[in-house]
């Protein structure tokens, strides 16, 4: 459909520009815009909502009732089991289940393209080393991962960022390794070399800016993986602790009243995440459109 | 079963990924070659497992720097006992020398003893393994009976309703967490709906006794199968699609050949081979799932053994579940690897 536009276009205007046509080629997904407009929306909930909904969020409030229903006493979303405001709680949960996502999955990014770079341009044994360390990793479920550094030490937001960015990185290696392979090959590659340019140069400066599209790419459906991780990090026992909390931590405490009908413990939480990740993952199907990489379906 | 998440990533075939893919050799004869590339791949996958040892060695160390005695032994042990437990055991030598220690022991096909479970690590993983093989195939299969057909469909229908429609709902599956869906799972059928009890099966039953009450498979079972749908179908349907495009295609339907019959004879034939080969990639991503939906629904396999030895600090137990998942995986990769050289003629050039 893009094509169509383009071509329509393209002669009356005389030449569409680079940003112009990326956008078109954005806009042209249609499930891109709904993920964009998700996360905007979130963002907002989570980051201007407490201006509007202003809750107590680090003392519980000891006067409601735990568990109140929705609407009890000007709870829209009624309290969980501590007696905090669930809806103000979304978007305090919500502030750091996306500040931790984005964090890992932007620091997953950024080891998992140097560490491909290097061993795509260096090649040889110390290539094959580098990437059968990736394929330990691979190896090892990263749910049997997080499970043992539970038991290591109380959980910190900065240290889910670490330890998610840390089960993370293995697949942007991969794919950047495999494009460092095609790229180091090239004319321009061969000419800084010829010129004097050293190899540290040569990598951070040629080889990886080219890989700027399938990082971008990788990096969005990084994020998403990670919202979903710090899910899982609090199912696996290494969650936040109040008042402290995020929406997996959220999810998490709810499952104990599955059966009671409380369903303002489970549901807002989970649709969060849902949502969250459903819009990162769309914006990446959208951008992969845009910058025209493969890798990774989904 | 989200499976891809899991992992933090979604299943790359390390297809560039190939020894000496790069560089032109001299051509030899395909077995000669394929030969040598076997014992090359053989090698490397041993390395894999050995590094995979010294990750999780160094991990539980990290994890347990003072030894394992004092979460074996509880609160009631004292200083005294924790270090004669340790030293009997072997835990305060030096790291490396446990380390060596424990290869030599491996070497020996000795997983070690679980302290909590007071069994060999061997027999308790062969307890439980089979159910978490009986669990993942079944959801493996059903699946795969959904995901392929869902994901040719969506192939043939690029760009029109259903196959957005089919798309964004894999896309909402695949953001869910698993312990979400399988929360959902048990509201819906089990609360509402009251079709199957949400009860779990008991601790010491065997694969039959599991199969004999079927019931009690049916939520895990479906809560492990959605995941894999939303991944297969995707990866079905973007292999259909670049088939599709082929010249092949459009050949044999200027031969006259109807659309259906390219399709079914040809397209997804040439797009099999690919989906059923990332079933080797797929093994720790698998795994990784059902110790989630294992600890969910309390059932006895692998993943649940290996979460209540995390909470206890069973030290053997640990190492010797990675061990195997790791084994499984470099085993899977090789032949999905092979299978693919086998089927595909053209991925061969990759092996040289």
């Amino acid at each position: 459909m893009s094509a169509v536009v383009e071509a329509e276009t393209a002669p009356a205007v005389g030449g569409v520009s680079p940003g112009r046509r990326a956008l078109r080629r954005y806009l042209s997904n249609r499930l891109a815009i709904v993920g964009t407009v998700i996360i905007l929306a979130l963002l907002v909930f989570c980051f201007v909502g407490p201006l509007l909904h202003h809750t107590n969020q680090t003392q519980p409030d000891i006067y409601a009732d735990l568990n109140a229903a929705p609407g009890v006493d000007g709870h829209p979303l009624g309290t969980d089991d501590l007696g905090y405001d669930v809806l103000g709680r979304l978007m305090v949960g919500g502030q750091t289940s996306i500040t931790i996502g984005l964090a890992a999955g932007i620091l997953a990014t950024v080891i998992g393209t140097i560490w491909g770079a290097v061993a795509g341009y260096v090649g040889g044994w110390v290539d094959v080393v580098m990437m059968r360390i990736v394929d330990a990793g691979i190896a090892i479920p990263a749910t049997f991962l997080l499970l043992i550094l539970s038991t290591i030490t109380r959980p910190s937001i900065q240290l889910m960022i670490l330890v998610l960015g840390a089960v993370s990185w293995l697949v942007p290696a991969r794919l950047i390794r495999a494009e460092s392979l095609s790229i180091k090959t090239r004319e321009y590659v061969l000419a800084v070399r010829a010129v004097g340019g050293s190899h540290a140069r040569t990598v951070v400066r040629h080889i990886v800016p080219n890989t700027i599209g399938t990082m971008i790419v990788n990096a969005t459906f990084q994020v998403a993986d990670a919202i979903l991780l710090v899910a899982y990090v609090s199912f696996l026992g290494m969650g936040l602790q109040p008042p402290q909390t995020d929406w997996g931590a959220m999810l998490t405490r709810g499952i104990t009243y599955t059966y009671s009908g409380a369903w303002w413990l489970i549901f807002p939480a989970g649709l969060c995440i849902v949502l969250t990740v459903c819009g990162f993952n769309f914006i990446g199907d959208g951008l992969r459109n845009v910058f025209d990489v493969r890798g990774r379906d989904l | 079963m989200n499976a891809a998440a899991l992992t933090g990533d979604a299943v790359v075939a390390p297809g560039a990924d190939l020894p000496g893919a790069a560089g032109p050799r001299p051509r030899a004869g395909w077995r000669t070659t394929y030969r040598w590339y076997l014992v090359k791949r053989l090698v490397q996958a041993l390395v894999v497992v050995a590094i995979v040892t010294v990750i999780v060695f160094s991990l539980l160390h990290l994890a347990m720097p003072d030894g394992p005695g004092a979460g074996i032994l509880g609160m009631q042990a004292n200083a005294q006992q924790i270090d004669a437990f340790n030293h009997a055991h072997g835990y305060d030598l030096p790291v490396w020398r446990q380390y060596v220690n424990y290869l030599g022991q491996i070497a020996r096909g000795d997983l070690g003893v679980s302290f909590k479970l007071n069994m060999p690590v061997s027999a308790a993983i062969a307890a439980s393994l089979p159910k978490t093989l009986l669990l993942a195939a079944l959801c493996m299969v059903i699946a795969l009976v959904v995901a392929l057909p869902m994901g040719i469909f969506q192939a043939v229908r690029r760009g029109r309703f259903a196959d957005y429609a089919l798309t964004a709902l894999n896309f909402v599956v695949y953001s869910t967490p698993s312990f979400f869906l399988g929360l959902i799972v048990i509201i819906v059928f089990a609360q509402k709906l009251r079709w199957v009890p949400a009860i779990a099966p008991g601790g010491n039953v065997t694969v039959l006794q599991l199969l004999s009450d079927p019931r009690v498979l049916v939520l895990p079972v479906i809560t492990g199968t959605l995941g894999i749908v939303a991944t297969f179908s995707r990866y079905m349907r973007s292999a259909t699609l670049d088939n599709l495009s082929e010249d092949y295609v459009r050949t044999a339907r200027s031969k006259g050949t109807s659309r259906g019959r390219v399709i079914v004879r040809h397209v997804v034939r040439n797009s099999l081979t690919p989906v059923i080969a990332m079933l080797g990639y797929y093994l720790p991503v698998m795994f990784g799932g059902m110790l989630v939906v294992e600890s969910l629904f309390n059932y006895p396999g692998m993943g649940l053994l290996f979460w209540r030895s995390a909470q206890q600090g069973d030290y053997p137990v640990l190492l010797g579940c990675i061990l195997i998942i790791a084994i499984a995986t470099v085993v899977g990769s090789l032949l999905a690897d092979l299978l693919q050289a086998a089927l595909d003629p053209r991925t061969r050039g990759a092996l040289r």
